[in-house]
């Protein structure tokens, strides 16, 4: 046992090696370590998800992680959302719909909501399955509605995209074939 | 304040029986404290309250992962966390009651961190997966140097944050009886909102009709309405043999609050448990026979 451990973890697709007190909070190794700010702090006790990441998928609060259990995962930050200055889809729902005002918990949300559109996979979620999944993210200025509207907009925007991507080469050419089909018996 | 995180040190064991020996012969010169996801314990250090200066890692240990049928039993490892419990297909069939609470702790944050065998061995009498394991009759499966043992949820809470579990012994497991057939499962928490709260009033309820219309079953246990959680005997002598009524309900009500002994604090107040309690008992009686609301 040691006051310092070697880690490596990946965060937002880059490999990380870090020496840093085991006990340190992720929300910390990520904003003094890493350099990466993105991430807030709130309340610092697992209440409002201002630092919300995805560790290996899966929306954690920053703050009460331990490095020494991020050892070997792979971190995302809302960093990780824009490709260079390109927006994310998320992220410009957010921006077109309002989806943020003083712009404190709106890292924390967007990657919640991230992970929310991941596990839907194309689908877009019912309101109160984004007000769920977003139960752990408190906003004080919003109401959430414009939150709740941009994470569907979102899903929605996102939709063809997605779904053409899912679907495996067969299953598109039979959908090909049959759609003029159906549109001629309806008519 | 902050404690001071960055003097606190971790042991990483290698394997459940390596962590078994280091928490033995950690006894006598500062004992590790056990690190399952931290959701309790790093709120406690981020207020300043150091419960130990060394701790022991569990976060690696495969041995405390995973879900499995043994025996007409499921066997959930301690570090199982409520998002896993929340979404397992055989969870959700045969003890809706848990998964139900499970979706209830924190939110998705706090599920995908938070453990079962941390819940336990938090011991907060608002510990809301812990009236479900009671009314489920949960087993507790213990390791320590010295062997194996499992002991009874019936058995397990001895006073206030006070479990009968050795100071290097972890817990490994919890294992579920398979649930009682035909018996209704409830759970309800009762919070300042549905998500990210600790309860003022947890409950968690079994029970079952006889063919003759008569209870012949009934388990009903609360949490956060007395030091440590509870099943409410009394209450469900009353309810035992019972057939269903507004009269019954009302009996049940009056010997719930005999067993029960809730207090003033920062969430809520003694009165406002009381009430609650009996409200969310003659709820559970309603969902699970519509008769006990009829006269």
């Amino acid at each position: 046992m040691s006051a310092s451990v070697a880690l490596s973890l990946t965060v937002n697709g880059r490999r990380r090696r870090l020496r840093v007190p085991p006990m340190k909070r992720l929300l910390d190794v990520l904003r003094e370590d890493c350099g990466l700010t993105g991430t807030k702090e709130g309340c610092g006790e697992g209440e409002c998800g201002a630092c919300t990441v995805l560790m290996d998928g899966l929306a954690v609060n920053a703050c009460l992680v331990p490095a020494v259990q991020a050892d070997g995962a792979r971190i995302l930050t809302v960093e990780g959302l824009a490709k260079g200055p390109a927006l994310s889809v998320l992220q410009r729902a957010f921006v077109e719909r309002g989806g943020t005002q003083c712009g404190i918990c709106t890292p924390g949300i967007l990657v919640t909501a991230h992970a929310l559109l991941q596990r839907a996979k194309g689908r877009v979620p019912a309101a109160v399955e984004v007000r769920v999944a977003l139960a752990g993210n408190l906003c004080r200025c919003t109401g959430y509605q414009k939150i709740v509207d941009a994470v569907r907009a979102a899903a929605t925007a996102r939709k063809p995209r997605a779904a053409a991507r899912a679907r495996p080469p067969r299953a598109a050419a039979k959908a090909r074939r049959s759609a003029p089909r159906g549109r001629g018996v309806r008519r | 304040m902050r404690a001071a995180l960055s003097t606190l040190e971790v042991a990483r064991p290698r394997s459940l029986d390596h962590a078994l020996a280091l928490l033995h012969d950690s006894l006598g010169h500062g004992r590790l404290v056990p690190l399952a996801g931290g959701t309790d314990l790093f709120v406690s250090l981020n207020a300043g309250q150091v419960p130990g200066t060394r701790y022991l890692d569990l976060g690696s240990l495969r041995e405390l992962r995973g879900v499995r049928e043994r025996a007409g039993a499921l066997v959930l490892g301690a570090m199982t966390t409520f998002s896993e419990i929340r979404e397992h297909a055989l969870v959700r069939r045969r003890y809706p009651a848990l998964a139900a609470a499970a979706a209830e702790i924190g939110a998705w944050q706090i599920q995908n961190r938070g453990t079962l065998g941390g819940n336990i061995a938090n011991a907060s009498p608002a510990g809301d997966s812990l009236p479900v394991l009671m009314v489920l009759e949960a087993v507790v499966h213990a390791r320590s140097v010295r062997g194996a043992r499992e002991v009874p949820f019936s058995g397990l809470f001895r006073g206030y944050r006070d479990l009968a579990l050795e100071p290097d012994e972890l817990i490994t497991a919890v294992s579920l009886p398979a649930a009682p057939a035909r018996a209704q499962q409830f759970f309800r928490k009762v919070g300042t909102r549905r998500a990210q709260s600790i309860s003022k009033v947890v409950l968690a309820g079994l029970l079952r009709l006889g063919r003759d219309g008569r209870v012949d079953l009934a388990r009903v246990s609360l949490g956060s309405v007395a030091p440590v959680t509870l099943r409410a005997r009394r209450a469900e002598r009353v309810l035992l043999g019972a057939k269903p009524s507004a009269t019954a309900s009302a009996a049940a009500r009056a010997a719930l609050l005999e067993d029960i002994a809730p207090i003033d604090d920062i969430r809520s107040d003694r009165e406002y448990r009381l009430l609650v309690s009996g409200n969310v008992l003659e709820q559970f009686l309603r969902a699970a026979a519509p008769r006990f609301a009829r006269g």
